[in-house]
């Protein structure tokens, strides 16, 4: 078996999602050999050569590979992928847009998301919202995977795999970058972060959103949201967590004026400890929570600030 | 310029599943049937499109069984001008029916294409992208605004960091994030003609093509239940847990 994993990188630096995604790789078993594609990205490649397991860390560094369009990755992947029984990519949007593209130009099934690896060719993988689990084998010849970073024990960093260039240049015509807006945070990203605090409908308006920043801060915490709240432009739409949005397994999620919607649900209830503050004391959140707060957010995110 | 947009019929999002009890699928019977929210989302862009007198016509498609009709016959009332059915009974998954699309797409020749993300029932996320590559178009995935200009579609992108702005060439496939509309609900009057519009039949034997085998489903279970827990009383009380019965502060 051999697996090539697409590495995920944002400004110059290796995505912690990637030590994930070899740890899934080894789970897997064979040699893993880890894809660097970006413009000026020796960096990065220079990380990965260090994540434990991985074999020789291959590097498409060009100008067509900057952004991580769909379109020049997917064909940079189909040049290499004959060298592979398994493609595996993070579930980041990245990778949800460039496995499919690379699956079809294969004529071979993907299989998204998945939570845990049974076979070589067979994984477990939520359905549903997460409230099913799937277990789904493939039979193609190529299997490509997107993998749920919370579910697999990233790899550590002493490794010292050996560094390619890959010669092949993407031509596109297709698509082409025009911008980006992308959030500016000191905080702990929200899929690695210990410590997530999200806030929905509940919080009335962006606003008050820094009572929560006030707790994060103290906490050390990332700050999520709810779709509710992302849709009535409190937050950015990177702040969302569920089904559609990011899923995240904290240590500790805190969910402020959050009702637990199912959608919601499925993107943090593997979370280790959750809390739930929320004034309606039926609110199905607290079905999941293991401390619930029932009470007003206005005055007991104040006091929480205060008291930790 | 013409805009196929895609659909699907799915469980109703508001329904709770249940697992069958020899563990071989997700139980549907006699379950509330919807179109899958992206798909609505997908529709009504397309919809507003013909409404701005940017698309001339905009023809709605599903894979799927019979009953799958019902879902061309709501994008028919939300405003779509005609449909295709292609009807199936198998387990179509992405490629099987990323590669029917191809079909449609081939006859229809569309200007561009609207999917939803994601279906919410195996959350895939992966038939608008099979569609661009199978079809050799550019894609624009988890789409929250649109605009179309001199043969290219400007296409922003919900991404983990933030938002990106790609400019595809059309023909272009997009798919719907749910920030694109919030979509309509059908009157009565245009579901009444609705019934009317013309609904074409294909199988995948009658557009030359066989259906691609989807993964085995070998198994489905139901997650381990998260237990509710304790309701405090105080903010101090909950601080005193974290710290000395959880240990997570
Ligand atoms: C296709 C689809 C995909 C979806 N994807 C997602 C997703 O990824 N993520 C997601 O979150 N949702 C998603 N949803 C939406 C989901 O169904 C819910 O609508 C949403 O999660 C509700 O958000 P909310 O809990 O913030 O709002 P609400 O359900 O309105 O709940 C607000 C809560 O705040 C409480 N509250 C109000 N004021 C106060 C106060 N002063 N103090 C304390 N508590 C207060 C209320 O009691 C209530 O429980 C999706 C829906 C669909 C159809």
């Amino acid at each position: 078996m051999s697996i090539l994993v697409l590495a995920e990188h944002h400004d110059g630096q290796l995505a912690s999602a990637t030590a994930h995604v070899v740890g899934a790789a080894r789970t897997i078993g064979g040699d893993v050999d880890l894809l660097v594609a970006g413009n000026h990205v020796t960096g990065v490649a220079e990380s990965a050569a260090k994540l434990e397991g991985v074999t020789r860390v291959r590097v498409a560094d060009a100008p067509a590979y900057a952004h991580q369009l769909a379109e020049p990755l997917a064909d940079l992947l189909v040049s290499l992928a004959d060298d592979y029984t398994h493609v595996l990519a993070a579930s980041s949007t990245t990778g949800k847009n460039v496995l499919p593209r690379l699956a079809a130009l294969k004529d071979v099934n993907q299989i998204s998301d998945i939570l845990d690896v049974e076979s070589a060719d067979t994984f477990k993988r939520p359905i549903y919202a997460g409230n099913a689990i799937a277990t789904v084998q493939s039979a193609d010849p190529l299997k490509v995977i997107t993998v749920r970073t919370t579910a697999f024990e990233p790899v550590g960093a002493s490794g010292s795999a050996s560094v390619e260039a890959v010669d092949f240049v993407a031509d596109n015509t297709l698509s082409r970058f025009i911008g980006e807006d992308l959030a500016q945070s000191d905080r702990p990203e929200l899929g690695n972060a210990r410590i997530v605090i999200s806030g929905g409908r509940g919080m009335g308006n962006g606003d008050n959103f820094k009572l929560l920043d006030a707790v994060a801060d103290k906490l050390g915490a990332a700050v999520g949201a709810s779709r509710a709240a992302v849709d009535a432009g409190f937050v950015p739409n990177d702040m969302q967590v569920g089904q559609t949005g990011k899923i995240v397994a904290p240590e500790l999620y805190i969910a402020v004026g959050i009702s637990g919607a199912i959608q919601h649900l499925a993107g943090m209830k593997d979370s280790k400890v959750i809390v739930a503050i929320n004034k309606d004391d039926d609110a199905p959140i607290f079905q999941v929570a293991d401390y619930g707060l029932v009470g007003d957010l206005f005055e007991l995110l104040p006091e929480l600030e205060q008291k930790l | 310029m013409k805009v196929l947009v895609a659909v699907k019929r799915v469980i109703d999002y508001n329904v709770k599943i249940r697992v069958k009890p020899d563990h071989s699928d997700v139980d549907l019977t006699n379950v509330k049937m919807a179109m899958n929210p992206f798909c609505e989302i997908a529709v009504e862009e397309a919809v507003r499109l013909k409404e701005k007198g940017i698309a001339t016509e905009v023809v709605a498609v599903t894979v799927g069984p019979k009953a799958a009709q019902e879902q061309l016959r709501t994008a028919l009332a939300l405003g779509a001008d005609r449909a295709i059915h292609v009807e199936t009974d198998e387990r179509v998954e992405s490629l099987g029916v990323a590669k029917l699309l191809k079909g449609v797409v081939d006859q229809e020749k569309p200007d561009l294409v609207i999917l939803g993300k994601q279906a919410i029932d195996t959350d895939n996320n992966q038939t608008g992208q099979m569609l661009a590559a199978l079809a050799g178009l550019p894609q624009g995935t988890f789409a929250s605004a649109i605009g179309i200009e001199a043969g290219e579609i400007e296409v922003t992108r919900e991404i983990d960091g933030g938002l990106q702005t790609v400019a595809l060439k059309l023909p272009a496939v997009v798919t719907s994030d749910l920030r694109l509309n919030e979509p309509r609900y059908a009157k009565l009057p245009d579901i009444m003609k609705a019934k009317k519009k013309p609904l074409e039949t294909h199988t995948p034997e009658s557009l030359g093509l066989t259906v691609s085998a989807a993964p085995a489903l070998l198994k489905v279970e139901t997650p381990a239940e998260r237990k509710g827990g304790v309701k405090v009383a105080s903010v101090d009380e909950l601080v005193d847990k974290l710290k000395n019965e959880a240990k997570v502060l």
